[in-house]
């Protein structure tokens, strides 16, 4: 089995809706203080990844196309359990929007030894398009399964659950595959050990850049681009909150039912 | 320019809620921006072809196939493609459920499209389409358009307003002759969810959430006693649920269900916006929280500032009180 997941670093998405700023002439977010950290779905999708290589064989790889600094979100993964990083490095390329991303993680994919199944986060964690890992399957030619919380081999192919409107369906899908995993409660990351994070450090990153994929200006440049980013503005919220009133946490959990009652509510 | 309205779903005659939205949508868009508002009746839906000319299209496609029997996205990818061929340059809306978080992205890479995904608004403005998504967890919203002729945007449910339905409004219906090859995904099992006997999580009109202030998966239990009491159900926060204290069944919020109850309690969860966008529209938000900075009050109505082991069994004595249980 090989797995790649694909992982973007995104702005630390915890931050308090106080502490966050937007940059309005970059329209984007405003860094700030804030850490730079892998998105919690692709972090789901690494859990997956690893947990079906011990269950399996087989080697895992983790892509991202970022900045020299996403090579801290690689040696996260591979502290976590990955075998092989590999960056592309995005100085070259514009990717705004997914159609760039897509494109680009399709190449490097197809540089990699042949995958069995490559997988998504469900959204990025920041600007949530959720495109990717299905523009994945359309540049790579292979199936797609979306909002996957749990997967496994299943003779040549693989068995695959998924999220549905009201309940879960279970699917099987031929090897190679895309699959974008969804949180769920055994997905959940581990967290490394110092001393995989130690070796993690030691492990070498593969570096791509566009010329080696293949990719020209027309493909990633400013104008392949299919969207445009007109605006980015914090919504206003205007707070209405009318504070229950109590000696203690007891009292004032008495006269919650009451104000409740009072207005109607139950 | 001609606006595209993606249609799945539905039983008999009238088009689903979504596709009732999405045509409500397109009609006053196409008044601005010109041209056609041309209905896709893919699959079920198509029953549903007159349906959609009453909601507001002029003209409706019809696909239908054995393929498009189960809700195979490949093959509805390929469906919808088929229609926006015929319709030359256009703006295409697609359902924002699971299907067309699928088919979205799929159908605009066959047609190089732009997609923006998650819309809660599409206007025309200045010439061009304008789309509205919510980013960096609902902290933020963008707006953006596509550099491309033809674009598709995946529209949230409730995002559009439906139009009165005009019987007899007068439209072209025409059935298109497809060869659909099935997806290469197949379906094993379908499992519907478990409520244990208790109302769905979208349709209670009370909901109790817990978060990872509870501290571990009893506390829930005293949430399952308050929703017993109002006929409720529990929601849970993303972290509440990754400790593994309730199955993500019960997840609330932008990545787990979206719920619009009379009454939202939030008990001991931060008010992320990722948790607040999907209970904000609820009616009446109560925030009981130990911490009075905490962001979950600033879109509660009623705001209870402490611990929840004391404030919630002082609750559910007066709640037995009221209600005589
Ligand atoms: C892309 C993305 C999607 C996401 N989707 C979702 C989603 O769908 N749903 C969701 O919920 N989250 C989602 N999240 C996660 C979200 O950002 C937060 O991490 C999460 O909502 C926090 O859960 P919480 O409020 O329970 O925990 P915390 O933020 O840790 O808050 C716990 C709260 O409990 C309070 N507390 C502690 N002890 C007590 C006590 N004894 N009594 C009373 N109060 C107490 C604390 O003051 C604190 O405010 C998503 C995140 C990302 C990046
Ligand atoms: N720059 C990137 N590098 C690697 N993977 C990415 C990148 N952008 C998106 N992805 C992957 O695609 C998923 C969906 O992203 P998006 O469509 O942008 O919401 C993410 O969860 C990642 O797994």
């Amino acid at each position: 089995m090989h797995i790649a997941v694909c992982i973007k670093q995104i702005l630390d998405p915890e931050i308090s809706p106080r502490a966050f700023k937007i940059d309005p002439v970059r329209k984007a977010a405003d860094p700030g203080t804030a850490s730079l950290v892998i998105g919690p779905f692709d972090l789901n999708a690494l859990e997956v990844a690893i947990q079906l290589k011990e269950r399996h064989g087989g080697q895992v790889t983790a892509l991202t196309l970022g900045s020299d600094k996403a090579k801290e979100a690689l040696r996260r993964a591979l502290a976590m359990g990955a075998d092989q990083a590999v960056l592309i490095d995005e100085t070259q390329v514009s990717a705004k929007e997914p159609s760039v991303t897509a494109r680009v993680l399709a190449a490097a994919i197809r540089k990699l030894d042949p995958v069995d199944l490559v997988l998504t986060g469900r959204q990025s964690g920041e600007w949530d398009f959720g495109q990717v890992g299905a523009l994945l399957a359309e540049e790579l030619g292979m199936p797609f399964v979306p909002f996957v919380p749990r997967l496994d081999v299943a003779g040549n192919g693989l068995r695959l659950e998924r999220e549905a409107d009201g309940g879960v369906v279970v699917v099987e899908a031929p090897r190679p595959c895309v699959a974008s995993v969804t949180n769920a409660n055994d997905n959940v990351p581990r967290l490394p050990k110092v001393k995989d994070i130690m070796m993690a450090n030691r492990k070498p990153i593969t570096v791509y850049g566009p010329g080696e994929l293949g990719l020209g200006a027309a493909e990633v440049g400013d104008e392949a681009n299919r969207l445009e980013v007109l605006d980015l503005f914090i919504p206003e919220v205007k707070s209405e909150c009318e504070f229950i009133e109590g000696e203690d946490g007891a009292e004032k959990g008495a006269n919650l039912a009451r104000k409740l009652v009072e207005r109607k509510v139950i | 320019m001609n606006i595209v309205v993606i249609g799945w779903g539905g039983d008999g005659h009238a088009p689903s809620a979504a596709v009732r939205e999405l045509l409500g949508g397109a009609r006053r868009l196409a008044q601005q921006s010109g041209g056609q508002v041309i209905g896709a009746a893919l699959g079920g839906a198509a029953k549903a072809a007159t349906g959609m000319i009453e909601y507001g299209a002029d003209r409706v496609l019809i696909v239908d196939h054995p393929a498009l029997a189960e809700l195979d996205a490949e093959a509805y990818a390929a469906a919808a493609h088929v229609v926006c061929d015929q319709a030359g340059d256009a703006l295409v809306l697609v359902p924002g459920d699971r299907l067309g978080w699928e088919v979205a992205p799929r159908l605009a890479h066959r047609l190089a499209a732009g997609l923006v995904t998650d819309c809660l608004a599409v206007d025309w403005e200045g010439g061009r389409f304008v789309m509205t998504k919510p980013v960096y967890g609902g902290k933020a919203m963008a707006k953006l358009a596509a550099r491309t002729a033809t674009q598709v945007a995946l529209v949230r449910a409730r995002a559009m307003e439906p139009l009165e339905p005009q019987t007899g409004r007068a439209g072209d219906v025409e059935a298109l002759n497809v060869n659909l090859s099935p997806g290469r995904v197949k379906l094993l099992e379908r499992k519907q969810e478990e409520t244990q006997g208790q109302v769905r999580l979208e349709d209670a009109p009370v909901v109790v959430s817990g978060g990872r202030g509870l501290g571990g998966p009893e506390p829930f239990r005293m949430l399952e006693e308050i929703a017993q009491l109002v006929g409720g159900a529990v929601g849970a926060s993303l972290a509440a649920v990754d400790a593994g204290w309730i199955s993500p069944q019960h997840q609330v919020g932008q990545t787990g269900k979206s719920v619009a109850p009379d009454l939202y309690i939030a008990v001991g969860i931060s008010g992320a916006s990722q948790h607040v966008a999907g209970m904000s529209n609820s009616k009446t938000i109560v925030a009981i929280n130990k911490d009075p900075e905490a962001p979950i009050f600033r879109v509660a109505h009623i705001g209870v500032v402490g611990d929840y082991k004391e404030v919630l069994p002082a609750f559910v004595a007066e709640l037995r009180k009221i209600k005589g249980a």
